[in-house]
């Protein structure tokens, strides 16, 4: 009945913003009149419901199970959401491309703003403003995107200042069998060189899986046809392996009653931390070249919009200090995430919970979290934001009363007119008393490019987010207390010593003045 | 080779420069002048950064004062090989001296200098020869792993004769303990080694009380030659008990007192395992259990924990040993907990390196591997039978007593670890001390043999007290702010278990020690340990009451791998920037600011009440600890050789380059800063990313 659903509803956002994720895979028992409902959330916390009253209870459950299984996005708790903060920023319009560009355009000319896209028309999946190289008029890119798996031509994912280096970011080149080429396309490709360089392709899939995606149409830049570059294969698992391996691991999470063995034979087998290897390892290659080699880079693996993102980012988390800031990783997340056309809602949907088969569920998103994750926990200096920032993007990335995940590209999310009928989410967190809880105490800006190992040895599950709900946190929160406190202090002293050291001085310059004064008076006399 | 007397040896710096003025004999000038130039650069250093250069003496440096320097093998063009990268190998000397092996790498540009003790060597190998000249592969016992490759296949094996010798010393005189004279006065000397008196410590649990005494029994050590002098046993056996509890126990370990639980009068004790065999009983030693248990009269009953697994035990039997029989003592419980025995901890171990050791593994290989090994198996039964003992004293109200077979290793583990998770005394530096010198020095854990510090029995060499050091560890990850110390404490004395460069950890019991006149003729190191505090305290450690008694949760997850001792000498795997480091460097500035801010105070005595704060000028403070150099250098992260970026130009060399670069440019700033402005800039490092920034 209606009004038992809406009591529920409200029920449920207050439970939600408590726990800010939805839950929403649940499964009943019972046992005598009191029944049970298990609530499997996405942040892969487990609920128990103890309710008296069989039909109650079956009311409930089935209530949930609707309420956690909407037809329609425009039903989602974003679209109910109203923030009980003030508004100082708008997220929406935190992070314009166009804003963005104007930092690049203060440093090279090489490259331009392209509307190509405006009406989605080009790429679905595109922005409708993308950067482009200057030489390359919109004709060619048409024709490229022709070429390019779902019209994802090459575009500018990051210019390096150092050394003015660029990676690029598109999708497979459709050479099929034939393997035909496309002129444009390598004229477009080749306007990201400098004169006598050579570039590296990075592709993201085997060697043998992209020949195999010949078959499909698909494939991979031909030597013959681009003698400049030099491409590299690295294997990320696709989405639904990596799926599976989520729901293994945290399987073996959850479980407590395993033995020590069965617990890393389980790790082991989850394959997990296998793939934060290779995907970081793939990243560091990127970087690398760009860094050290000083050649320019292109990444694709079929559609250019998975793993070529978690490279393409995690690369830039390396090579540029402004990523590890707040600001900037927020800034990173919109333009190589959202506007880059990551699937969210199909890849996000349901979690590791989920029981039926998701076609397009793949924790992609959150595996790049963890490599981050794993990058700070090497450089616990460099990065603005703390772990909590981390699980936090985590949970709204799965369920969240904000608008910015919504859609799986800038073109859903403009006819769902989310800017104008949901919250962004950096609109919250981007307050100053939000903020606050994200800042890493231990930080200090650091302009180095920062190498991280992966080595398994330096790689480690990421506790904050598979163990969160199956131990206590209370001593290594408090752990993290002590140490805000300590450096929270020390800036305190330095504030006191710096502040009279200044009116010290202050205070002898104006004795100064004052004998000065006297020597003058006195000589006027 | 060449004797070398040297005469007034003030520091290891000095001895060093004679080593260096020694060798500049033998035409070593480059070297030398090399390191006139590293003593020069540790000064430049402490300038800015006394945490990193602490660091680097520690790690590369680990330089143990030698007594003298008698005689000096060398050998030019050696080459040390990086076992995980494939950057070129390093060329230079190799040193041998009466302690250490010394390797100078003279192809670097900033002198580097790998110190191997010779006590540390575990094995020696010589590998097949290749092309580049003749593989030696030295494997240490803190777990150091060498790989030089020597140009001269005669002086690889000169080399690798000596070290055979001079790793595995025959006669305990031999050792670096007996030769070691850090210039210290005797009567320091003496009061080093009373620093620790167990006496107090069994004061502090109200020792002796009602029912628990100290007795001299064993002073002559007739009741058990591997117990120390004095024992406390309960107060209600009489002499005949003990005597005859000891001639029912292995090696007539009877049960002692471990640990005395104050709140409730229940105590840990621990013993060898009784010569029951299939049916034998010993009525002193049922009176034996029977006194301890009646020393706890908050409880009817008391454990005795058997820590071996049952099979283990029940095969004992036969050889008329065994365990405790329920029937025949009064309201015992008996229980078995599972731990492995020596052999197979010390076959773990040595899986466990071969994993750290496999170059390029994948994931897969590194998991299956450490869960083929067993390591953290055996390491979480070790911390699951403490937390028994633990829980069953605090929450039971129960007596303890545990044994193994002779009740000198897993026992030791099980009740220090008991013992540490009860009392915070334990978990603070006096306490740690307190506790090895008492429940592993004292009660008589064979560290000669376990350690293999002379040529022996190398089936009796185990990893029994680098479990424990590891499960304290384990600890420390679970329970960051309550440990007085740090991660470093532990390696050092970890370290020093092997090093025999004090004399605590020689010989197997208390007696030996006084047969080798240990107390007489070496050095304690807990006071050599205490000068160092100050890099060795944990920062967030919240005092001796902000924690009582430890929970820890022992599920398999709980438990790491620990990179810090297994790699530990690979410092590509570890955290670039260390958050350890960085907190300590910050309690040294605190004190530095705090003096400050009295000094400026007296200046200012105007002035009070709160002080503007420059929230900009604040964002930037930092320590300049946390950065080295390696931030700047990437890892191999092909998984073979660089083929893949190998079009022509060599990744390494430019690598080098820009690496010494930024050095350089780094040094450059933060002298430049330093001039500019003294006291402002020490605090306020923020100059060091090679970016000098203006204020």
């Amino acid at each position: 009945t209606l009004p038992f659903n809406s009591h529920l509803l409200l029920f449920l956002t207050s439970f939600l913003a408590a726990a800010s994720s939805s839950f929403f895979m649940s499964c009943s028992r019972f046992l005598g009149s009191v029944g049970t409902i298990i609530i499997k959330c996405k942040d892969l916390r487990i609920i128990q419901l103890d309710i008296p009253g069989m039909e109650e209870c079956l009311n409930i459950a089935s209530s949930i199970e609707a309420l956690s299984t909407l037809d329609s996005v425009t039903l989602m708790y974003p679209f109910f959401y109203r923030p009980m903060f003030e508004i100082v920023e708008d997220g929406w319009s935190a992070f314009l491309p166009e804003k963005e560009f104007e930092v690049l355009s203060s440093v090279t000319d090489e490259w331009r703003l392209s509307y190509i896209n405006k009406d989605f028309s080009i790429c679905p999946s595109y922005p409708p403003v993308v950067i482009v190289p200057r030489s390359i008029d919109d004709e060619t890119l048409q024709k490229v995107a022709v070429y390019r798996h779902g019209g994802r031509f090459p575009v500018l994912s990051y210019y390096h200042k150092k050394n003015g280096m660029v990676m690029m970011r598109s999708s497979q080149p459709l050479t099929g069998t034939n393997g035909r080429r496309c002129k444009e396309d390598e004229k477009l490709v080749n306007a990201t060189l400098r004169p006598g360089k050579r570039g590296y392709i990075i592709d993201t899939r085997s060697l043998n899986a992209a020949q195999q995606a010949r078959a499909k149409g698909g494939g991979f830049e031909q030597e013959v046809y681009y003698p400049q570059w030099r491409r590299i294969h690295r294997c990320i698992e696709r989405f639904n392996i990596l799926q599976e391996s989520l729901i293994k691991l945290v399987e073996a999470c959850n479980d407590q009653s395993h033995n020590m063995d069965r617990w890393l034979s389980k790790l082991e087998a989850s394959n997990w931390m296998t793939y934060i290897k290779e995907i970081l390892t793939a990243a560091c290659l990127a970087a690398q070249c760009i860094d050290r080699e000083g050649a320019s880079v292109l990444v694709h693996g079929t559609e250019g919009t998975d793993s070529t993102l978690q490279v393409t980012s995690l690369a830039q988390i390396i090579l540029d200090p402004d990523c590890r800031t707040i600001q900037g990783f927020e800034s990173l997340l919109v333009r190589e995430w959202l506007q880059a056309g990551h699937p969210f809602q199909q890849r996000c949907a349901q979690s590791a919970y989920s029981n039926s088969k998701q076609k397009f569920e793949a924790p992609v998103f959150l595996l790049f979290l963890d490599c981050v994750w794993q990058i700070l926990h090497q450089f616990p200096c460099s990065f603005e934001f703390n772990e909590h920032f981390l699980v936090t993007l985590f949970e709204h990335a799965y369920a969240s009363q904000f608008g910015t995940f919504l859609g799986n590209n800038e073109n859903e999310r403009s006819k769902l007119k989310l800017q104008q009928k949901t919250m962004s989410l950096w609109s919250w967190v981007n307050q100053p008393e939000e903020l606050k809880n994200f800042q890493n105490p231990l930080f200090e800006a650091n302009s180095l490019v920062i190498w991280p190992s992966v080595a398994p040895q330096s790689l480690q599950l990421w506790e904050g987010v598979f163990l969160r709900w199956n131990r206590p946190s209370r001593f290594l929160d408090e752990a993290e207390e002590e140490m805000r406190r300590i450096i929270d202090y020390n800036r305190f002293l330095l504030d006191k010593v710096n502040s009279m050291r200044k009116q010290i001085m202050q205070t002898e310059t104006e004795d100064g003045m004052d004998r000065m004064q006297e020597v003058d008076s006195a000589a006027n006399v | 080779m060449w004797a070398l007397q040297s005469k007034g040896k003030n520091s290891w710096i000095e001895e060093r420069k004679q080593l260096g003025r020694a060798l500049s004999h033998k035409q070593c000038h480059v070297q030398y002048n090399h390191h006139l130039e590293f003593s020069r650069g540790c000064q430049r250093l402490t300038n800015h950064r006394p945490r990193q250069l602490a660091r680097l003496q520690r790690s590369v440096l680990p330089a143990y004062p030698s007594e003298r320097v008698e005689y000096t093998q060398l050998v030019e063009n050696v080459k040390l090989l990086d076992r995980y990268t494939n950057r070129r190998a390093a060329s230079g000397t190799l040193y041998l001296t009466a302690t250490h092996l010394i390797y100078v790498d003279a192809s670097a540009e900033v002198r580097k200098e790998t110190w191997i003790l010779h006590h540390h060597i575990a094995t020696v190998e010589k590998l097949p020869l290749t092309t580049a000249g003749c593989p030696l592969l030295i494997h240490c016992k803190n777990f150091h792993v060498a790989h030089f490759v020597i140009g001269q296949e005669r002086d690889c094996h000169e080399v690798y004769t000596s070290l055979l010798k001079l790793s595995q010393p025959v006669k305990p005189e031999e050792l670096y303990a007996f030769s070691y004279n850090p210039k210290m006065s005797k009567d320091n000397r003496e009061i080093g080694w009373k620093l620790i008196d167990l006496k107090v410590d069994y004061q502090r649990m109200g020792i002796p009380n009602d029912y628990w005494e100290i007795t001299d029994l064993n002073k002559d050590y007739e009741v058990c030659s591997t117990y120390p002098p004095e024992i406390v046993v309960p107060r209600a056996a009489s002499k005949a008990t003990v005597i005859g509890s000891s001639r029912f126990r292995s090696r007539g370990r009877i049960p002692v007192l471990s640990y005395l639980y104050k709140e409730n009068n229940a105590a840990i004790c621990r013993c060898s395992q009784p010569l029951s065999g299939f049916s034998a009983r010993c009525l002193e030693d049922e009176q034996m259990l029977q006194a301890i248990r009646e020393a706890n009269p908050g409880s009817p009953f008391m454990y005795v924990v058997d820590t071996r697994p049952k099979l283990n035990a029940m095969a004992n039997r036969a050889a008329g040993k065994g365990y405790e029989n329920e029937d025949n003592y009064d309201n015992i419980r008996f229980k078995f907990i599972g731990i492995e025995n020596i052999h197979v901890m010390r076959n773990s171990l040595q899986k466990l390196l071969e994993v750290c050791e496999t170059k390029s593994p994948s994931m897969s290989d590194f998991l299956t591997g450490l869960e083929n090994s067993g390591w953290l198996r055996h390491i979480k039964a070790v911390m699951d039978a403490s937390v028994f003992l633990a829980k069953a004293v605090k929450d039971e109200k129960a007596s303890v007593l545990v044994h193994c077979s002779d009740g000198w290793d897993r026992t030791a583990q099980v009740c220090s670890l008991a013992s540490l998770l009860l009392d915070p005394f334990y978990r603070t530096f006096k306490g740690f001390m307190v506790l090895i010198e008492k429940e592993w020095i004292a009660m008589g854990h064979k560290f000669s043999h376990r350690c293999g510090h002379l040529d022996g029995d190398p089936k009796e060499v185990s990893p029994v007290f680098t479990q424990f050091i590891e499960c304290v560890w384990q600890l420390m990850q679970q329970f960051p702010c309550t440990f007085e110390f740090n991660e470093h404490f532990l390696l050092e004395i970890h370290d020093h278990v092997y090093s025999c460069q004090f004399g605590n950890f020689l010989g197997t019991c208390h007696k030996e020690r006084e047969d080798l006149k240990i107390f007489e003729k070496t050095h304690s190191l807990w006071p050599f340990l205490l000068q160092k505090k100050q890099e060795l305290r944990n920062p967030l450690y919240r005092g001796f009451t902000a924690y009582k008694e430890l929970q820890p949760n022992t599920l398999p997850f709980s438990f790491q791998f620990w990179c810090g001792m297994y790699n530990r000498f690979d410092k590509g795997m570890h955290p670039k920037q260390c958050v350890l480091d960085h907190l300590l460097s910050c309690m040294n500035q605190k004190i530095k600011l705090e003096d400050n801010a009295s000094e400026l105070e007296n200046k200012l005595p105007f002035l009070d009440g709160p002080l503007p704060s420059e929230a900009c000028y604040l964002s930037k403070v930092g320590c300049a600890a946390s950065k080295t150099s390696m931030l700047n250098t990437p890892q191999d992260y092909q998984g073979e050789p660089p083929a893949v970026l190998s079009n022509g130009i060599s990744v390494g060399d430019a690598n080098v380059t820009s690496d010494v670069e930024q050095k350089n440019k780094e040094n450059l700033a933060n002298r430049r800063d330093l001039h500019r402005n003294d006291s402002v800039d020490v605090l306020n490092s923020e100059a060091k990313d090679g970016k000098p920034q203006h204020h």
